[in-house]
């Protein structure tokens, strides 16, 4: 008890040497062309050697390559929500600025992703189960997700005082919260017709090297695309922001 | 405090009769359309009808919540509410319980007739009922949590079912699951457990988030 009060401060602090927007700016300033250059680079290799080099499967044929965007895509999907939640958090218990900037950047970059996993999956879906969407525990939530996306991308926009906005949205974050164990389980409480999880971090995964390398590239790819493109709209919020700030001040000079 | 709080809720709505009507009227009448869209073949309309029974009062259950506290919130009422000394996780937890009672208990009320006028089997209805009584409540904790985080936004009557629907699928699964499984003569039990579950989790957490979205509204 008295470890976590002692280091609970210490964690605030060390989050608010970044709270600092000028020190923010610079760092990822210097961060986003490296940022941009690599995601570039490797999502560009992963999917030429996923949709080129990887052999088709035997039962689905080159449909399965579609599983190269699709997963990456819906794992990034849960872990954009993830960390929207943790800024909404951040934000309600430290009131840390830049955690609410970047709930509200996050939003629309996870909807995107969260958008690319329901069609690829509807576009696998109707040769593999014959149809384009079926009803079941796995669709169903993720639906649930990109609405719960939507909701707060509405939300945080509907308020005349950005700074109520970012508290109604990360109090919405944090409640739909619920919903990620809901995704992450569903294959495994109910008896779907989405595949369970193939790869799990213990034990082996049951798929062909062949297929699980260029499927991690595409996954590192993809992540790299979701924090690039996450860092450069935040960026573009605090410079928008200060904008706004200086457009007041010279109005208010010439007044 | 709390049961003043909560009179005072009651005593509004039954002053304001009419907006308490509207409510179920909207229920019975949604539900009356179904009949008329998709025809009255009695067997259509009893495979249909739990479902309907329980869209209709997921949607009857939306319309009072963007009045819940606009009255409030713009006479000063509010303010004055979160300064009397109450927690405001329980003046959101009053609320809700003033909107269950006025919208949920008269829904449950409604929904036996509109049930049997969907032509549902009678031993179903035990099922649909057990399961309306905790959903509506969960769906009264959910609404008024989506009506504090809305309060003051504008549009807020557009953003707040957009906000709700999502949370609110869960509850409405598993309620038409419990009335469908009596339907097709299995027990209802585990979904009414899981309903009951849902309860037991919103009742702490969605007034705890509705207490924290109207500090920062008053703020």
């Amino acid at each position: 008890m008295d470890a976590i009060a002692l280091i609970a401060p210490r964690a605030g602090r060390g989050l608010h040497r970044f709270a600092n927007p000028g020190r923010f700016l610079r760092l990822a300033g210097a961060v986003q062309p490296w940022l941009t250059g690599s995601a570039i680079i490797v999502t560009a290799i992963g999917l030429y050697w996923a949709l080129f080099i990887s052999p088709a499967d035997w039962q689905q044929g080159d449909a399965v390559r579609i599983m190269y965007v699709h997963v990456p895509a819906a794992w990034l999907a849960s872990m954009g929500y993830a960390g929207l939640a943790l800024c909404s958090l951040a934000s309600i218990i430290w009131r840390h600025p830049l955690a609410d900037l970047a709930a509200a950047e996050i939003g629309p970059v996870g909807a995107g992703f969260t958008a690319l996993c329901l069609a690829t999956g509807s576009l696998w879906g109707k040769p593999m189960w014959g149809a384009w969407w079926v009803w079941d525990a796995r669709l169903t939530s993720v639906l649930v997700l990109f609405f719960l996306y939507l909701g707060h991308i509405a939300l945080v926009r509907a308020f005349d005082e950005p700074q109520r906005g970012y508290r109604a949205g990360s109090i919405l974050a944090l409640v739909g919260v619920v919903n990620l164990p809901i995704i992450k389980f569903s294959v495994d409480w109910w008896n779907t017709l989405h595949q369970p999880a193939t790869i799990t971090l213990m034990g082996a995964p049951t798929m062909a090297l062949t297929m699980l390398w260029p499927l991690l590239v595409c996954a590192i790819g993809f992540t790299l695309v979701f924090a690039a493109l996450v860092v450069a709209r935040t960026r573009a919020a605090v410079m928008e922001r200060r904008i706004r700030a200086l457009l007041m001040a010279r109005s208010e000079a010439s007044a | 405090m709390f049961l003043r709080l909560l009179g005072r809720e009651l005593l509004l709505s039954l002053r304001h009769g009419g907006d308490t009507l509207a409510a179920v009227m909207f229920f019975v009448l949604a539900g009356a359309l179904f009949p008329l869209a998709i025809g009255p073949a009695p067997e259509v309309l009893a495979r249909l009808a739990p479902g309907v029974v329980w869209v209709c009062a997921l949607l009857a259950a939306l319309l009072p919540l963007d009045r819940l506290f606009g009255a409030d919130g713009d006479d000063g009422s509010l303010d004055q509410l979160l300064l009397s000394g109450l927690p405001a996780p329980a003046v959101a937890l009053a609320k809700a319980m003033a909107h269950w009672l006025v919208t949920g208990l008269p829904l449950l009320v409604a929904a036996g007739p509109l049930a049997l006028m969907l032509r549902m089997d009678p031993h179903t209805l035990p099922a649909l009922l057990a399961g309306l009584l905790p959903g509506t409540a969960v769906l009264s904790l959910l609404g008024t949590t989506a009506a504090c985080i809305v309060l003051g936004a504008r549009r807020g009557g557009v953003l707040l079912p957009l906000l709700l629907l999502p949370l609110a699928t869960p509850v409405l699964i598993f309620g038409a699951a419990a009335a469908d499984a009596a339907a097709t003569g299995l027990s209802p039990r585990p979904h009414l457990l899981l309903l009951c579950a849902l309860l037991a989790a919103a009742l702490p957490l969605c007034p705890l988030a509705a207490g924290a979205a109207l500090r920062s509204a008053a703020d």
